[in-house]
């Protein structure tokens, strides 16, 4: 690790003054992700504007039609959150899915929404859910927001502040798993709405992406059996020494059956 | 008082109250007043020409000490890396043992190859020179897999050594095989890849190096399974500092498996750095660094036939496998796929005839040597995927095969055809054992229950016997072993009765500290708590081969035994003086010696009391003190040997495998302490597993990256990867160990890959499915079933 200054100030303006005050600053919320490539020095700030002091990022609210995540709130809290889990516990779910308890524990929804891990699996509930990110300076519905691997709608200086979900009729969530980092090889968040039904893929490629077909589908008919036939295309998806890509394309199929199936309860 | 604790129980650990409440003593742990940091510069390339370093820049920054590299080490006329091991082929032509310089000269051979050290005040400053040390590579196209570095026109490593080969070995008798071969009613055959592993011990490997010039002594502290080997390799063969100027310690060590029983160039070329800038050295690997630099294991490909007559007796047996080495020779490296491969591929059957063929080549990764099981767990998968193979294709059921062709109890002293005597053991105990504890006569129901939810369910077995206890010297130098592999012991007893024992083993996660006093406490009859274990550093232990070949207790425990018996013998000729008896009138018993038919009594302690307080002593015809030495060479290797079954649930819309049930009946000879055995059988069952169905090191083709180089790319089995396991121990005893003990520290690793592996095939025989490569990951079942010869359905 290379030496950096480290700020921890109270207000969101002050911390957006500082990120943008030295070039390059880097904001820290879990660090779950950030450290580690600090460490390996393949980042090297130099100044960390630690966001844990900013009380009104964190916390979960329920205005009746939208559920409101602070961006500092930490997965394990969602996994946990009566709100969430009454309301929309598909994406409690998700949440307990992530990493390990001390993952759980430190990492955050903004901080994994804003890295855009191509496996993480965060951004499949907030697209799926069709949800908005709230900003310092406005806000960005999911489908603007995810631009690929590790690529946002963020401009430099911008801080995520809270995520919005639309509360759903029903939603789940199925992950296979990567055998040894955990992340997602393939997650499916699918989420029914009055209006039709979302279906978010993430891990399958190099970044989060819909699946109109199954979306179409399922919003004739809300259930596996309706998906079971429609194959995903594997080109574009990632081949790695984990998954080639046929199988990545055939477990976007398994796995949106069981998201449906687990929506369903 | 506190009370004796012996052989057969199972008191907690003694060492875990210390790394329970994290005051354990590791290398990392340790500083040194003026300590410098210390990094190394490795390739990023699988292979290139070095045309240069230029340190000007990076000895340019603030704090940097000093910057060396192979042209230093060449300048100061130091050794090569060692080899401990010289093979030789079929007509006695020596392997070919290109040098393996501490530092790289003129070429680097495999992507974490050392270049250069860096030493700086601190660890930041030493990183941030490393960044920027001007390295000049050529690179050059890279090869990693045995089978293309064989091939005409592949990229050679050594200018001398064509073709990338080693060693072309061989063991058996080619004719009688032959021979067999002819006169077979049915020939099985199996291509298999034993895949590549990396060991991945908790703790990453460490060292801190100091040099005194009041004394010219140096101190190496480094996280060694052998530091007494690590003294001499390191300083007889490569630094030429003489054996009693050199101390090396190995404190507290978190786990080897292998990994750390070899002699490191970053422990030479630290401890040659110390004398250079006149100040400790500390270095401590990333993880990372691990994964590029720590010795790796398995890496076979391998051709095997099976011929049988009609009944289904094995006729003879033919293995040819090709064997990576990596890019230069580690300290045991060609002896793993070789002497303590082939000599195995017997198992616990009956075959007449076996003949084996390795060639040993080099490639542009790092460098393969032993990892838990080394050799062993490879002949048995050999051996047990072909049992499997024959008995299918000849329609006999798999227990009914191997039943037919085991190693009847009464046989044993039993001489296979390839070198090893089995002194004791029996396999059909254990497989009985086995069949009963695994409730294999219900598995179809649970078959058709798996069925009735869409998942294929599959049994598999794995019978073993291995070679335990490394080893006699004499046979191992037959071998080519260029050390000896004994094992020293000495019981000091204090003079108020507590006993301090200094033992050449090392205890990095066995349980030493414990199984050891529970032996002194039993034969001596003094209190388990009063004992205490020293071990892991050449100041404090008279010598010793270290631990790994699970010899610390059948070796060390060994020599130990034999040193308390000395004690018994001085003290009942102090007991006889002191009672005025006769000597052979005197017994030992439950720490008191006594006069045989009398009352008259003198306790251990009060022995121990006259020994040091020798008023009353008979000085004329005994010293004084109570102290004993013993060194043990075995006469023969133990072979620990059972029966493994697994039990595994396909899902065959993902291809996932997941370990059901998982039972082994072990035969470990006499068990000290059932719940450390319990624990080691536990540990290797699951790294047997890990192999089976998880782990694996990939290296990219052309350019020698290893792909798997981190936790998220090497898979690791985890707790919620095991199911309960059910391990029991049907022992008989060895015959020739002090107390009847064969070891156990291997076992569950070389029992496991094969039945887990056997388990997934029979899961989806129905499919035509006749064999899986391990890992078997949901990626390749997935793959298997597209391409299976039936439609893929639930039966
Ligand atoms: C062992 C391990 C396993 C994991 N497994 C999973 C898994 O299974 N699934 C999964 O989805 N994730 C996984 N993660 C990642 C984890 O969820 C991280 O917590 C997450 O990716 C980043 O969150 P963080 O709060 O730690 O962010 P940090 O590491 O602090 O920051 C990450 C990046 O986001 C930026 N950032 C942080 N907060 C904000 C904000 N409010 N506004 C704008 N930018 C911001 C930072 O500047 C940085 O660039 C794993 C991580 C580890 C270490």
């Amino acid at each position: 690790m290379k030496p950096f200054a480290y700020h921890q100030p109270h207000q969101i303006p002050d911390a957006a003054r500082l990120l943008t005050s030295v070039a390059d600053s880097k904001l820290v919320a879990g660090g779950m992700t950030l450290i580690p490539t600090l460490k390996q020095r393949l980042a090297s700030p130099p100044a960390l504007v630690d966001l844990s002091r900013l009380g009104s990022l964190k916390g979960i609210t329920d205005d009746g039609t939208t559920i409101t995540i602070g961006a500092m709130t930490p997965h394990a809290v969602v996994a946990a959150s009566k709100v969430v889990l009454t309301r929309i516990p598909g994406l409690a779910a998700l949440a307990s899915m992530i990493g390990d308890p001390a993952v759980r524990s430190r990492g955050t929804i903004g901080g994994s929404v804003a890295n855009n891990d191509p496996a993480a699996d965060y951004p499949a509930g907030v697209l799926g859910l069709g949800a908005t990110i709230v900003t310092n300076t406005r806000e960005i519905a999911a489908d603007k927001f995810f631009l690929g691997l590790f690529e946002t709608a963020l401009e430099p200086g911008e801080i995520i502040t809270a995520i919005r979900f639309p509360v759903p009729l029903k939603a789940g969530y199925a992950k296979f798993k990567a055998p040894a980092s955990r992340y997602a090889l393939v997650g499916v968040f699918v989420a029914k709405f009055a209006g039709g039904v979302r279906v978010a893929v993430t891990g399958a490629g190099p970044g989060v992406f819909r699946v109109p077909p199954m979306e179409e589908a399922l919003s004739e008919n809300f259930d596996p059996s309706a998906i079971a036939a429609i194959r995903i295309d594997a080109e574009g998806l990632t081949s790695d020494i984990h998954a080639e890509a046929d199988y990545r394309a055939h477990l976007v199929t398994v796995m949106a059956k069981r998201a449906v199936d687990a929506a369903l309860g | 008082m506190g009370n004796v604790i012996g052989i057969g129980a199972a008191p907690k650990r003694k060492e875990d109250q210390r790394f329970l409440t994290g005051r354990g003593n590791y290398v990392s742990d340790i500083k040194r007043p003026g300590m410098t940091a210390g990094v190394f510069v490795r390739s990023p390339h699988g292979h290139a020409v070095l045309r240069g370093i230029d340190k000007t820049a990076a000895l340019a920054l603030p704090g940097v000490i000093a910057v060396l590299t192979g042209d230093d080490v060449k300048a100061d006329g130091l050794g090569s890396l060692p080899c401990g091991w010289g093979i030789s082929d079929a007509k006695g032509v020596p392997m070919k043992e290109p040098p393996f310089p501490m530092l790289a000269q003129g070429k680097v051979r495999f992507v974490g190859d050392m270049v250069a050290f860096v030493i700086a005040e601190t660890p930041e400053q030493a990183e941030a020179a490393a960044e920027l040390l001007a390295v000049d590579y050529e690179v050059l196209p890279s090869v990693v897999g045995v089978l293309e570095a064989v091939r005409p026109g592949a990229p050679q490593l050594f200018d001398d050594v064509p073709n990338n080969i080693c060693c072309d070995w061989e063991l058996g008798d080619k004719a009688a095989v032959e021979t067999a071969f002819r006169k077979a009613a049915h020939v099985a055959k199996l291509s298999l890849v034993n895949n590549r592993l990396i060991g991945n011990p908790m703790e990453p490997r460490a060292a801190i190096a100091e040099y005194e010039p009041g004394t010219d002594r140096f101190t190496l502290w480094t996280t060694s399974q052998f530091p007494h080997v690590v003294r001499f390799l390191m300083g007889a063969l490569v630094l030429n500092i003489p054996q009693h100027k050199l101390r090396v310690v190995a404190p507290d060590v978190g786990g080897g498996f292998g990994v750390k029983q070899f002699h490191y160039g970053e422990e030479a070329v630290i401890t040659w750095a110390a004398k250079r800038v006149k100040r400790p050295v500390k270095w401590v690997a990333s993880r990372s660094e691990g994964y590029v630099s720590d010795r790796h294991g398995r890496d076979h490909v391998t051709e095997a036939e099976l011929a049988l007559d009609e009944t289904g007796k094995f006729l003879a047996f033919r293995v040819n496998t090709l064997a990576n080495m990596g890019g230069y020779l580690s300290t045991f490296g060609p002896n793993i796929p070789t002497n303590l491969y082939a000599p195995l591929l017997g198992g616990v059957y009956t075959t007449p005839a076996i003949y084996c063929n390795v060639k040993v080549v080099f490639t542009n990764t790092v460098p393969v040597d032993a990892y838990r099981g080394a050799g062993r767990p490879e002949a048995t998968f050999v051996l047990e995927r072909m049992v499997d193979v024959a008995a299918s294709e000849m329609g006999i059921d798999r227990v009914e095969i191997r039943r037919r062709n085991m190693i009847p109890k009464e046989a044993y002293p039993y001489q296979t055809p390839v070198l090893v005597q089995y002194d004791s053991g029996d396999p059909m105990g254990c497989l009985d054992g086995a069949l009963v504890a695994a409730d294999v006569k219900n598995f179809g129901i649970r078959k058709a229950a798996s069925a009735s939810k869409g998942k294929f369910r599959g049994l598999g077995y794995s019978t073993y016997v291995e070679a335990c206890g490394l080893a006699p010297s004499r046979f191992a130098g037959r071998l080519g072993a260029r050390g000896g592999l004994y094992e020293s012991a000495t019981v000091r007893v204090h003079p108020t009765g507590q006993v301090t024992v200094m033992i050449g083993t090392h205890n990095h996660g066995q349980g030493h500290e414990t199984t050891f006093a529970q032996i002194v406490s039993e034969k001596l009859g003094v209190a388990f708590e009063n004992v205490d274990i020293v071990f892991g550093d050449t100041d404090r232990v008279q010598f010793g081969m270290g631990t790994y070949g699970s010899r610390s207790l059948v070796v060390g425990g060994a020599a130990l035994s034999k040193a308390t018996d000395k004690v018994i013998v001085k003290g009942k000729k102090i007991a006889a003086h002191l009672l005025e008896a006769a000597e052979v009138d005197i017994q030992f018993e439950a720490g008191k010696f006594s006069v045989a038919g009398t009352d008259r009594v003198k306790t251990f302690e009060e022995i121990a009391g006259a020994a040091y307080v020798p008023h009353n002593y008979p000085l004329e015809v005994l010293e004084p003190g109570l102290e004993e030495q013993a060194y043990y060479d075995p006469v023969n290797f133990t072979y620990p040997g059972g029966c493994h079954i697994a039990e595994v649930e396909v899902d065959p819309e993902t291809g996932t495998v997941t370990l059901v049930n998982y039972t082994a009946v072990d035969d470990v000879g006499t068990v000290i302490n059932p719940m450390i055995v319990e624990g080691q059988l536990h540990g290797g069952i699951v790294q047997g597993v890990g192999q089976a169905l998880f782990e694996n090191a990939v290296y990219d083709e052309g350019s020698g990256q290893l792909l798997s180089g981190s936790l998220m790319d090497y898979c690791m089995p985890r707790a919620d990867h095991m199911p309960m396991m059910k391990v029991a121990t049907h022992s008989t005893l060895c015959t020739h160990t002090p107390m009847g003990v064969k070891g156990c520290g291997e076992v569950g690793t070389i029992g496991s890959p094969a039945a887990v592996i056997n388990a997934v095939v029979d899961a989806l025989s129905h499919l035509g499915v006749t064999h899986v490569d391990m890992p078997a990951t949901p990626n390749r079942i997935w793959r298997l079933l597209q391409n299976a010869s039936l439609p893929v359905a639930a039966e």
